[in-house]
């Protein structure tokens, strides 16, 4: 219960009271989002106060009127212009977080179930999963961005990896978030278990459309069972008017492997939450990604690896490059518990900085609890090196060429962890376009001599 | 094809060069040699143009044009090429790709064509073969895991590529072993023809038995402190350094003719 009293001004009530009209699929799902919006009123926005904000100011954010999404409205696209080569004929597009199934191509899902979330808490078949692992990994009762994606719960993906299946083409999500209809607040929702022994490659594209601000608040929850892999590509390219608030939270079976990278470009604030919950024996994950600001971008990831478990692995390596003012948080944190002993855990944050305004606020953490365990961390802030550019400027590189040489081959080291040759290709592109350079035509070594 | 003057230079005001004249004409070898702190590295770095290094005096010509107003990529893209003696690591950058974009810069420097991947290819595959150098080093990054040895055919193999009218090959021999030795010199001997000049820059004699030096520089505290034919680091291998050193002091560090 909470007294009105402590109800802080919530610019989101009148939005919910409307999304309380429209009748959910199931009676429980009103009763999650009403707790939720309860956590919210008593949460509110996080602040500079609180620690895992120290660095990351939302009062713009909270301040702003941002009107949710609440129909399935919006542009009409062409959707094609979000997937690659390799996910053209499995796409699935939300746009201001509403599954859109007209603009989504599913032709080569093998068996892999993709439904609107909403739909699948309404089908016998999955309504029982869809309650289990809902709202388990991110919960909303003590992070208030939480609370506000779980209250406006009305759509979202469920995707389904049943045991054995393994999808050779890789699935993408194109999250649009679409400021036609003005300023706009969007809360996307995906909930993807993949059974025993599954295999899936999973790409999230977050896109923005239309002028105006947007505010991007998206929760994706991964399961992965008993020797299920996944491998989850997740590429942040809003536009320079939005706010991208995201939280990805996986828990682990026994024996699963989750391998992830995240490169964040665009959105003028963007914050990122990972968390990987080792809660079985013999898993393995990576957690990788790239953030590239310029100016007035802020760009934050706090990533927790929680190992519960004995013989769990961790692997983690985030790069970030700062030009122009651009700012950055990393917060990396790995827990390794009482017991959970042969964990092997090393994290390295490293950060390429072009330009004196730019500022990185770096912070790897440890928290070590057993003690048969092989633990590395480390971060490092550099700049440009005057040697390398000398070296290159030798082989009649002049030095603007060069410092985008270099700089494409400090991000190629997590670019390169990306599973598809498209985006891969295509990032390399942005990641100079963002530097405001380009290294022009790249040649494909790949088949060289 | 290039004219050293009284060449000084200096690093964190601390005067290295002091008076360095050296002509070289295309066509020739010229090694210079020296002990530990001559001046011999510096003398390579000036050349290439590296920015911790402060001319304070003299003038150097390189096909009548000054030298030392060129910008270290301009000197590049016109022919000048320091094969470096610790070279520099590009992480994330392939061997392919770093060649193609050198060669392509030079080529548009100098109003000619291009070339596309593919075309590069070839090339690459044809010059490759001048340091024995197999197809795994192209998809490698710059450097990255090289072995010393590998670094140093690395070198030659740009030095193939880029074709430099002048080469400045700086310690190339440092830390290699016979085998690679034989390699490296081996590419420098197939680039040298009568349209470019080689000037080595080395500490021992034991290269200049691969790569025959028309002229033979000794510098000592700055200075050139002999001069001969490929004699003379036979000679100096025989009697070491210290003689230089010794006739310098004599002759009041003024430069002794070779006999």
């Amino acid at each position: 219960m909470v007294s009105e009293v402590v109800k802080r001004q919530n610019k989101y009530q009148a939005a919910f009271e409307a999304l309380k009209s429209r009748k959910p699929t199931a009676a429980w799902i009103e009763l999650v989002r009403d707790s939720a919006m309860d956590r919210f009123e008593s949460l509110g926005f996080p602040t500079v106060a609180e620690e895992e904000w120290k660095y990351t100011n939302l009062a713009e954010l909270s301040k702003q009127h941002f009107n949710p999404a609440s129909s399935h409205e919006g542009n009409d696209y062409k959707a094609a212009q979000f997937s690659f080569p390799e996910t053209a004929n499995s796409h699935i597009v939300l746009v201001n977080g509403n599954f859109r199934r007209d603009l989504s191509t599913t032709e080569k899902l093998g068996g892999v179930v993709v439904l609107d979330l909403l739909d699948a808490i309404a089908n016998a078949s999955y309504s029982k999963v869809v309650r289990e692992y809902l709202a388990r990994n991110a919960s909303y009762h003590d992070r208030g961005l939480t609370a506000l994606n779980t209250a406006f719960l009305e759509s979202g993906v469920f995707v389904l990896v049943p045991r054995n299946v393994e999808l050779e083409s890789p699935l993408q999500i194109t999250f649009v978030a679409d400021s036609l209809y003005g300023n706009t607040a969007n809360f996307p929702r995906v909930l993807l278990v993949a059974e025993e022994n599954s295999s899936l490659k999973l790409v999230e594209r977050f896109v923005s459309a239309g002028q105006q601000a947007t505010f991007t608040n998206a929760v994706v929850e991964i399961v992965l069972l008993d020797g299920a892999r996944l491998k989850h590509d997740r590429l942040q390219q809003e536009g320079p008017q939005a706010f991208h608030i995201a939280t990805t939270a996986a828990e682990l079976g026994h024996g699963s492997s989750y391998n992830t990278t995240a490169v964040n470009l665009g959105a003028k604030l963007a914050r990122h939450d990972i968390s990987v919950v080792m809660n079985h024996e013999g898993a393995e994950c990576w957690v990788d990604g790239l953030y590239v600001v310029g100016s007035s971008q802020h760009s934050d990831t706090h990533s927790v690896i929680d190992h519960k478990q004995p013989n769990c692995n961790s692997h983690q390596l985030y790069k970030g490059i700062l030009d122009d003012n651009g700012r950055a948080v990393f917060n990396g944190k790995i827990f390794v518990r009482e017991g959970a002993q042969k964990t092997d855990a090393m994290q390295t944050n490293k950060n390429l900085l072009l330009s004196p305004r730019a500022r990185v606020d770096t912070k790897p953490q440890l928290e070590i609890y057993a003690d048969d365990v092989k633990c590395a961390h480390g971060a490092a802030v550099g700049q440009i090196d005057q040697e390398e550019l000398f070296y290159l400027a030798t082989r009649g590189i002049n030095p603007a060429l060069g410092k985008s040489l270099l700089t494409y081959g400090f991000a190629e080291e997590v670019i390169g962890k990306i599973g598809l040759d498209s985006i891969r290709a295509q990032l390399d592109q942005a990641v100079l376009s963002q530097i405001h350079t380009e290294l022009g035509p790249q040649a494909d070594v790949s088949d060289m001599l | 094809m290039l004219e050293i003057r009284n060449l000084h230079a200096a690093i964190d005001g601390k005067e290295i060069l002091k008076g360095i004249n050296l002509t070289v004409n295309k066509g020739e070898v010229h090694a210079i040699m020296g002990p530990n702190g001559s001046g011999k590295s510096t003398l390579a770095k000036v050349l290439a143009g590296h920015p911790d290094y402060e001319v304070t005096a003299g003038e150097v010509l390189y096909e009548g044009r000054n030298l030392l107003e060129m910008s270290p990529d301009e000197r590049a893209r016109e022919g000048v090429f320091m094969a470096f003696q610790y070279p520099i690591e590009v992480p994330g950058v392939s061997n392919a790709q770093f060649l193609r974009l050198a060669y392509n810069e030079k080529q548009k420097h100098l109003a000619l064509e291009e070339l596309d991947p593919l075309e590069f290819k070839d090339l690459l595959k044809e010059r490759a073969k001048v340091v024995e150098m197999d197809a795994s080093f192209m998809t490698r990054s710059v450097n990255q895991g090289f072995s010393g040895g590998e670094k140093k055919r690395n070198e030659i193999l740009q030095m193939a590529v880029l074709e430099p009218k002048l080469a400045i090959l700086d310690e190339t021999d440092s830390g290699l072993d016979i085998d690679a030795l034989r390699i490296v010199a081996g590419g420098v001997n197939q680039l040298q023809g009568p349209e470019n000049a080689i000037i080595v820059v080395t500490h021992y004699q034991r290269l200049l038995n691969y790569i025959v030096p028309d002229y033979v520089h000794v510098l000592a505290d700055g200075q050139i402190a002999r001069e001969g034919g490929k004699e003379l680091a036979l000679e100096l291998e025989e009697k070491g350094y210290d003689w230089i050193k010794a006739q310098m002091h004599e002759s009041g560090s003024t430069v002794v003719p070779a006999n």
